[in-house]
């Protein structure tokens, strides 16, 4: 497969099945989800820069596609587990503005009540397991969801996402020969953005000429490279790979090329000096997915310009709403520093009561 | 004639009986199925049950782990096999990361109740790399629960509880203690039809008066034999309490304990910088500073990585007429 580095013209995956049967509001929903991350993204990092938000703060600002894309195709029983930039994951899966904006804030009323922050965002009840801070950390754990799932005989999948600074992670590699022989319904969803912190990919990586999803050779594994600004694209890739698992029990690697406009993170003071500001400038212009997709809507005639301000404006609305709503929410009770430790402690067990379980003071 | 089998025996005994509890109970581990086990704890399972629920892994253990992790998030009870205790370390992210602290960075939506067991111990002349004893190093981690039992009664009792705990337990065996045998009543024999033994609850294997001996794993073994050479040779009585779980700990059989000996020394076969021991003599120090009439003291392993040679490492490890020397300094 050759490498492919530029859009190219979505046709060929508009009439794909899988896309060929979204409805026009479908469409809207999936810009509408984009621009909702986005905008509770922007809303953030202002906030983040009045000092109401401690730690780091990853933004996936430019990358929103990809978790919009391939999470619209799931169902009941497919998962998602990502890394530490993932915010977009989470709204994608349907957590609200609200929760996730208070984690940022360290309130009690957060997804975490407070404790996870930025990278730890978690929603069991929508298939989400986190929201992991190690690099590639999650990559073994996404292997065990699709485990369980084969384990309990139901068809579903797991997308396990990573960056492709994480591929270089032995507990990656442990994963991929695990999900190959085990035959395990894993996607590893290599979210390409170019660069691994302020390491370019041909600094950090080695790789065959298909480029890094060509790993998977090695592991007798499909694998596929997406070109990440095409949400239709993503869609038809990525269903593939969701009928393999589904149909075949088999995983499968994906790149997708996409690229952040901003730094690995809020604390980046570099992220203008290993990548040229005509770079940045040129992605911005050129592969910017939600501008993307809303061109791609105004030529089908599925939205006008006015319509696309009217859905920024009411995701501005929300992300500033959430905004409010965290700011007034109280933070954690100190009483909390002691929940949420073990499982049979918090449901007062009988285990959970026999022994000491703390040892502070 | 009360039944006798060994530590091996009773082990797999626990895992087969919870195999049978529960369908979401897997065994995954390097050589556990087709191979028997590596030190045949397993043995006969995989012919029993198949292959769906005993796994053979390939050395991969932050793979293996971490995917045991990830399975047990949604509702599986895997139960791990580290050949080694010591292989832990090549997984140790995922133990000390993922097991530990995704409940409480998920504002406890989740829980891992998985189980990673094996031999955690020294003194087989296999060097340093595979001897280590990292029960003080998982005990330091809040969410997690580190348990090392020291006979066969109460690793069938203990691996049974820990497979039906809701969160991770790290479960340290002895592959010294593998071929010792001991009393362990068959079901029939038991009141509720199986032998249960509760995280958190320390045993007293021999009363005292005069000193308690407060171990973990095969240091209870050692302990139990200086006290018969104290009782022997020194008419000094010593108590001998097992904590069997170190996290939860069992803090006030350790306090009843010292109240009533007024002296403790901690053995173990953990090395001495922050090792179990330090924790406890620590706690002895705070909670009955005024019923001690001599210092608590702690004997542990050298304080040197693993000797291969077979007389030397004999001597790194606690051994009984060292226990004996050291309770005379303050009995």
């Amino acid at each position: 497969m050759a490498a492919k580095t530029k859009s190219k013209p979505t046709a060929e995956y508009a009439d794909a099945p899988i896309n060929a049967s979204l409805t026009d509001e479908d469409k809207i929903e999936l810009l509408r989800k984009m621009v909702r991350i986005r905008r509770f993204e922007q809303t953030s990092l202002k906030h983040y820069q009045g000092d109401k938000i401690g730690g780091f703060l990853h933004l996936y600002i430019g990358q929103e596609s990809v978790a919009v894309g391939s999470i619209s195709l799931l169902g009941d029983n497919d998962h998602v587990i990502t890394a530490y930039r993932d915010h977009g994951h989470a709204l994608s899966v349907g957590m609200n503005m609200d929760e996730c904006m208070a984690e940022l804030f360290g309130k009690a009323t957060g997804c975490s009540k407070g404790k996870g922050g930025s990278m730890h965002y978690f929603a069991p009840d929508k298939n989400y397991w986190g929201g992991h801070g190690i690099v590639g950390g999650q990559t073994p754990l996404g292997a065990g969801l699709a485990f369980a799932l084969k384990y309990k005989g139901l068809k579903g999948c797991c997308l396990c996402y990573l960056g492709d600074g994480a591929i270089n992670q032995g507990a990656f590699h442990e994963a991929l020969n695990l999900a190959s022989l085990w035959d395990l319904p894993v996607i590893y969803i290599i979210e390409n953005n170019g660069y691994s912190m302020g390491t370019s990919q041909a600094r950090s990586s080695a790789y065959p000429e298909g480029g890094l999803a060509q790993r998977a050779e090695g592991y007798n594994m499909a694998w596929d490279k997406l070109e990440g600004v095409s949400i239709y694209e993503i869609r038809a890739g990525v269903q593939k790979a969701v009928e393999r698992a589904h149909e075949e029990s088999k995983p499968t690697i994906l790149e997708i090329m996409t690229y952040r406009h901003k730094g690995h993170s809020v604390a980046d003071a570099n992220a203008e000096k290993y990548r040229t500001k005509e770079e940045i400038q040129r992605y911005m212009q050129e592969h910017d997915p939600i501008e993307f997709w809303k061109t791609t809507l105004i030529d089908e005639g599925v939205i006008t310009e006015d319509d696309y301000k009217a859905i920024n404006k009411e995701a501005g609305a929300e992300a500033n709403s959430a905004a409010e709503f965290a700011e007034k929410s109280p933070f954690p009770d100190e009483s909390e520093i002691f929940d949420d430790i073990y499982w049979e402690v918090d449901n007062n067990t009988e285990a959970g009561r026999t022994g000491r379980h703390f040892f502070h003071k | 004639m009360p039944r006798e089998i060994t530590y091996r025996e009773a082990l797999r005994e626990g895992l087969d009986e919870e195999l049978a509890y529960d369908d979401n109970v897997c065994i995954i581990g390097e050589e556990v199925a087709e191979y028997n086990g590596a030190y045949k704890v397993t043995e006969g399972l995989w012919k029993k049950w198949g292959d769906k629920r005993l796994i053979d892994a390939p050395i991969s253990e932050a793979g293996f782990i971490g995917m045991g992790i990830g399975a047990s998030m949604l509702g599986i009870r895997p139960v791990m096999e580290l050949m080694f205790y010591s292989f832990a370390y090549v997984a140790f992210d995922q133990m000390m990361n993922n097991a530990a602290t995704c409940r409480y960075m998920s504002g406890g939506l989740t829980n891992c109740p998985i189980v990673v067991r094996g031999p955690a111990n020294g003194g087989t002349n296999v060097g340093a790399t595979h001897s280590h004893t990292p029960e003080n190093i998982f005990a330091n981690m809040p969410g997690l629960k580190v348990v090392s039992p020291s006979d066969a009664h109460d690793v069938k009792g203990l691996i049974k509880s820990s497979i039906r705990d809701n969160d991770p337990v790290y479960f340290m065996e002895s592959t010294v203690l593998y071929g010792m045998t001991g009393e362990v009543p068959s079901n029939d024999e038991l009141e509720d039809g199986e032998l249960i033994i509760p995280l958190g609850k320390a045993k007293v294997k021999k009363e005292g008066t005069d000193i308690s001996l407060i171990a973990h794993g095969r240091a209870v073994v050692t302990s139990l034999q200086a006290a018969e050479i104290l009782a022997e040779k020194y008419d000094i009585n010593a108590e001998v309490l097992d904590l069997r779980s170190i996290r939860p700990l069992d803090e006030a059989a350790i306090m009843e304990s010292v109240r009533k000996t007024h002296r403790a020394i901690y053995v173990e076969e953990n090395k001495p910088f922050c090792g179990v021991g330090a924790q406890i003599s620590s706690m002895i120090m705070e909670q009955a500073f005024d019923d001690l009439d001599a210092p608590v003291l702690r004997i542990t392993s050298a304080d040197a990585p693993a000797f291969y040679s077979p007389p030397i490492e004999k001597l790194q490890l606690p051994n009984p007429e060292e226990i004996v020397e050291r309770a005379l300094t303050i009995c």
